[in-house]
């Protein structure tokens, strides 16, 4: 019943709601980001996150710190929060909780059965595997030879398998095709999430409908700019973009047949959202156009806790978290390399 | 006037007189003279720094060093507890060691305990395997027995006698031998045996039947033992497994299956000869390595009790350095890079001692150059800080929940100490579980040295903070019981004779017609004959409902009174012109008139309906009163009442807003321009300075804020005392409750001649009186009677917009670490 939800809501969710919305004023603020840039060591950064909610997690930590230390514990804060959120949660708040992760759970499977490609040991692998996206049989993947293999042997019991039916082929492994598993995976996965969501309705449908397309749109713009210059058909590319968002179909046209990036560009400024992103960047340049995107990412994902009574919150919680570790990622990396110049470069602030 | 003036100081009545402060220290007295000042405990810092980030501080690294400490203190910690012991100060404690030296201990200890550890974990991983080793060969031969059961027995004897001549030089060196399946006896049939944990069973044996397309042959069982999981420390469940399979393909598919799920695998030779040999030598060693094991804990336990004698005190150390350089980090260097300055709050009283503390200082560390300590100015308002002890303290806190007081604001914990069980007690009044109360208040106030010291639960925390509240709360029930005469809602005689007889020995007609007075009135409480008649609640709500109103109209008054002397001593004669008064008016105009009735209809026994009175004095004020009238003249002095309460209320409306804008009127009459700035700091000096008013005055926010003031206060007069009425409702359930536990319950009970029933009826009475009466309905009692205070009382004078004097204390800091 939409525009009813205050009504109903906080029956089932008002309690996580509330959690989430806790969680997130614990969120890093520009002055702590502030304070981050001008730290001089890797200590120093274990100091001042000390004194936010990351303090718990890092305080038994020895000394001589790497910045994997710290990224790895501030994820476990993450998946701590997230385990409890979800282990609280009925339906269907779980199963959209569930959604959330299944992102990772592609990119995992990807980094696995690329590695395994390249020989690498499986147990390596799954420490660099994102903790979200773990399910029971991962490691098992490495024992595939092709994709129906895959499939057969280990996805089919994840919730992954459903959106493997695009791309049951049995051709080997290799760079590309993984690739473009990934993708049409991805596709699959937006696109069900996305009917999920719709199926929800209310503010949640609303919300979710605008933040999942501009995820679609992001994927088409990068799957456009990394496939210029490789042996991808127009029509192999036009098959990985996902059927919904502010560029489908039309949009999805243009950016099948375009060439190089100044195409691309002159595709995305057509929609007034996109033209201010681009708008920032100078002709010919796309090394800054993730950071764009990050940034209005950042901006929609706040606007999604302007609204109460929806699941969006979470979704959006869940991102800001991991855009929030990937700038702490940044700037560690940056003051551990001395690089401290270009700490700027990626960091995205999120208030 | 005077008279008040000279009153003696309460103590509690006012917060301490503080004074701003600042320190001027040489760096190398610095570390002491803080130290110094910590044990004290009398000084709150400011933080002078505020606008630096914590890594850049001037004793940052020493904070760092700090926190380095207390991880690895945390670490021995933990590794004490994993270990079972208990960390018990040594009573002989050794001398104090300083700092540098406790760091290199601690980082030795740390080094020699990881050290130990990991050897232990590795002995344990050798452990583990031969442990695993050896369920699998023990399950695995029963498979492979049952599975070549009879076929194959002649065929085993023989190859038993091929090896028997064997002297099985490599056996030793079989742990670290590849994996290797066994022998392909027949029909190329091999086998992979291994074990794995049992939650993960059941994905394994269905990913085994996928990969190989269900040409497999799974057989489990689990494992007698559980076994250690080194990683998480606990005891995890495995569950031996073998697999036959053919084709190399298949080998390495299950390998790197077996590999994926962290099942490890070990080879079991199929010969009965050889597996019975493996397994006495994976005994030996395994029973070899139990004792290794054995001495490494032993060795560990001994290394860690030592480090858990002296734990706690240098936790305490740690803390403290970590503290006093925080401390540190809140001065300022001044100019010359040579002394520390450092600004804060403190009491008056405690100048000299926090002079001769800083005088120690300099002296213990040498210096050549003393501290500078002097009174200086300070634009904001000063901490709240009451001085209480053991029995006030909890009585502080509950005033202080509502709000902390302003600086020397008049304290209401000063009265609640008293009023505060009271108004509980006129809502427990029963005098038989008043002294259950009593008794668990003993109890703990006996207890007060043993408990103290230990950690509680929440709830016994809040129950043991609040024992003397809860004494009081028991003593003033007692009283009040007596007064309602209940115990266990059962009355007595213990006054002396009821005043009411029957009318004739049969007394048959006592609760239709009633009783005659006999004798003089019972001389205490309630007579209890009124118990069980027919009157008796009529009696006791008139009663009660007339005690709780004049009970609120007193502690109202009580509390207008002490907004009066807000105003005197913060010398602010417009709020006694134009608020004290026009609210006393009000509120003893209609409600102290009111009370006087009723001691007047008390006194007299007249039977005049006081509703009827206090209602027709608003609607027709010249009627004539009646019956209902209690003595001469009062139609008059009813007209008159009203006429005050009426003129009062504009009273306290109108008049302040306006004198205050004549006042800044007149005061900035022609000084149009702003102050210079070298002459705010002068002005800035006194409290109620000019220059505030200049910055903060706005007629209509002032005028609006009056209004709320006023209305509050007329609407708040009526509400507030039929608040009061709330001490009279919780009494009567009170009393109805338990008087429906003791008849429904007890007396039903004991009714039958069966000793079971009685029995039962015993218990559930019991367990009625402690859980509902005992503890919900004090629960209830004690948050009514909070209510009362913090609203009805304290909203008539109480600010409580102040702020908690929080000196740097060591005392203060093992508090915040449990």
């Amino acid at each position: 019943m939409y525009g009813f939800e205050a009504l109903t809501f906080n029956i089932h969710s008002g309690y996580l709601e509330a959690i989430v919305r806790g969680h997130r004023s614990g969120l890093l603020t520009a002055a702590d980001y502030n304070n981050l840039c001008q730290c001089e060591t890797l200590d120093d950064i274990k100091m001042h996150l000390s004194a936010t909610e990351y303090g718990p997690y890092l305080q038994n930590e020895p000394s001589p710190l790497h910045t994997t230390t710290i990224v790895e514990k501030c994820t476990l804060k993450l998946v701590d929060e997230y385990k409890h959120m979800l282990s609280q949660a009925t339906e269907p708040l779980s199963t959209f909780l569930q959604y959330i992760t299944y992102g990772h759970m592609i990119d995992n499977v990807v980094l696995i059965v690329t590695g395994t490609l390249h020989e690498r040991d499986v147990h390596e692998l799954l420490e660099k595997c994102h903790p979200l996206g773990m399910f029971d049989s991962i490691a098992t993947l490495a024992v595939a030879q092709n994709m129906r293999e895959l499939y057969r042997l280990v996805l089919v019991d994840t919730p992954l398998a459903p959106y493997f039916s695009e791309c049951i082929t049995s051709e080997d492994l290799d760079d590309m095709n993984i690739e473009i598993m990934r993708n049409t995976l991805y596709k699959a996965y937006l696109e069900d999430f996305y009917d999920f969501c719709q199926k929800l309705g209310g503010a949640t449908a609303e919300i979710m409908s605008d933040l999942l397309a501009f995820e679609a749109d992001r994927r088409a713009v990068n799957i456009t700019i990394n496939s210029i210059g490789t042996e991808l058909t127009r029509d192999d590319r036009r098959k990985l973009y996902s059927n919904f968002g502010l560029l489908y179909p039309y949009g999805h046209e243009e950016l099948a047949v375009c060439e190089d990036i100044d195409q691309v560009r002159g595709v995305m400024e057509k929609y007034p959202p996109y033209q201010t992103i681009f708008a920032k960047l100078s002709y010919g340049e796309s090394q800054m156009l993730d950071k764009a995107f990050y940034e209005e990412e950042v901006k929609r994902l706040c606007l999604a806790f302007e609204q109460q009574f929806h699941y969006g919150v979470f979704f959006a919680y869940m991102r800001l978290r991991e855009q929030e570790i990937r700038n702490l990622m940044w700037i560690s990396e940056c003051v551990a390399q001395n690089q401290k110049s270009r700490v700027h470069d990626s960091v995205v602030f999120i208030f | 006037m005077e008279y008040l003036d000279n009153l003696p100081p309460m103590d509690l009545m006012r917060s301490e007189k503080m004074t701003f402060v600042q320190l001027i220290i040489p760096v190398e007295s610095a570390h002491r003279a803080i130290s110094y000042l910590g044990q004290l405990g009398l000084l709150q810092f400011r933080d002078l720094n505020d606008e630096k980030s914590p890594f850049q501080r001037t004793f940052v690294n020493q904070v760092k060093r700090c926190a380095e400490m207390s991880r690895k203190l945390r670490f021995f910690k933990d590794q004490i507890h994993k270990a079972g012991l208990l960390p018990s100060p040594h009573p002989a404690s050794q001398p104090d060691i300083e700092l540098e030296e406790l760091e290199m201990q601690l980082a030795e200890h740390e080094h020699e305990l990881i050290e130990m550890n990991s050897n232990t974990e590795k002995l344990q991983q050798t452990y583990n395997e031969l442990l695993e080793f050896k369920m699998v060969l023990q399950k695995a031969s029963d498979f492979l027995v049952s599975s070549r059961s009879n076929s194959t027995v002649q065929e085993r004897e023989m190859v038993e006698n091929v090896y028997s001549n064997d002297d099985y030089a490599d056996t030793a060196s079989l742990l670290e031998q590849e994996m290797q399946p066994g022998p392909s006896v027949q029909s190329g049939v091999r086998f992979v045996s291994g074990i794995i944990c049992k939650s993960k069973v059941l994905t394994f044996e269905r990913m085994l039947f996928r990969a190989t397309r269900g040409n497999m042959f799974f057989n489990q069982a689990a494992a007698d033992d559980q076994i250690l999981d080194p990683s998480s420390n606990e005891m995890v469940e495995k569950t031996v497994f073998v697999v036959f399979f053919s084709g190399e393909q298949a080998r390495t598919k299950i390998l790197k299956i077996c590999e994926a799920f962290g099942a490890n695998c070990y080879p079991v030779p199929e010969d009965v000869t050889k597996r019975m040999q493996i397994t006495r030598e994976v005994s030996s060693r395994l029973s070899e390595l139990e004792t290794t094991l054995d001495a490494g804990t032993r060795h560990r336990d001994k290394a860690l009790t030592s480090i858990g004698f002296q734990l706690v005190k240098w936790m305490n150390m740690v803390g403290r350095e970590k503290a006093v350089y925080d401390t540190l980090n809140m001065l300022n260097f001044d100019v010359t890079k040579k002394c520390l300055v450092g600004e804060g709050w403190c009491p008056i009283f405690a100048k000299t001692k926090i002079q001769e503390a800083l005088q120690r200082a300099t002296f213990d560390s040498n210096s050549q150059v003393g501290i500078i300590f002097h009174v200086m100015d300070a634009v904001e308002s000063p901490p709240t800080y009451f001085r209480t002890n053991r029995f006030t303290s909890a009585f502080q806190e509950i005033v202080d929940a509502y709000g902390v007081a302003n600086y020397q604001e008049a304290n209401p914990a000063v009265y609640t100490v008293v009023t505060f069980p009271f108004l509980f007690a006129v809502m427990f009044g029963d005098w038989g579980h008043g002294i259950c109360l009593l008794l668990g208040a003993l109890v703990l106030i006996a207890r007060e040295r043993k408990l103290g010291t230990q950690k509680l639960g929440s709830f016994m925390e809040m129950l043991f903070g609040g024992r003397y509240v809860l004494l009081l709360m028991s003593i003033f029930s007692i009283y009040c019981g007596l007064i309602y005469n209940e115990f266990f809602s059962v009355p007595f005689h213990i006054f002396g004779e009821s005043a009411y007889k029957c009318r004739d020995s049969s007394c048959s007609d006592a609760r239709s017609i009633g009783l005659i007075k006999s004798r003089d009135p019972y001389p205490f409480g309630v007579d209890p004959s009124w118990r069980g008649s027919r009157t008796e609640l009529p009696f006791l709500n008139s009663l009660k409902m007339k005690l709780s109103i004049l009970l609120g109209v007193v502690q109202m008054n009580l509390g207008i009174i002490l907004s009066y002397f807000n105003a005197r001593f913060f010398g602010n004669s417009l709020d006694i012109k134009y608020q004290f008064v026009p609210q006393m008016i009000f509120l003893n105009c209609l409600f102290g008139y009111l009370s006087l009735l009723i001691v007047i209809k008390w006194c007299s026994g007249s039977q005049a309906d006081l509703y009827h009175v206090m209602i027709y004095m608003f609607l027709s004020p010249f009627e004539d009163l009646g019956e209902n009238k209690l003595f001469w003249g009062q139609g008059v002095l009813q007209v008159i009442l009203l006429l005050c309460a009426v003129v009062a209320v504009p009273w306290m409306l109108f008049p302040k807003p306006f004198i205050l804008k004549r006042l800044h009127t007149e005061r900035f009459q022609g000084r149009t321009y702003g102050l210079l700035g070298t002459s705010d700091m002068k002005i800035d000096d006194e409290p109620d300075s000019a220059r505030q008013h200049q910055e903060d005055f706005n007629f209509s926010e002032e005028f609006v804020h009056q209004m709320i003031h006023s209305i509050e206060f007329v609407l708040g007069a009526v509400s507030n005392t039929a608040s009061y009425l709330r001490l009279w409702a919780l009494s009567l359930a009170h009393s109805e409750l338990s008087t429906v536990f003791y008849e429904k319950v007890l007396l039903l009970a004991w009714g039958y001649e069966n000793i079971i029933i009685r029995l039962v009826g015993l218990a559930v009475f019991a367990f009625a009186t402690a859980f509902i009466l005992l503890m919900m309905e004090t629960l209830s009692a004690f948050l009514h009677a909070l209510r009362l205070h913090w609203v009805e009382f304290q909203n008539k004078f109480y600010h409580g917009d102040g702020y908690k004097f929080r000196p740097f204390s060591f005392a203060s800091l093992t508090d915040d670490d449990d």
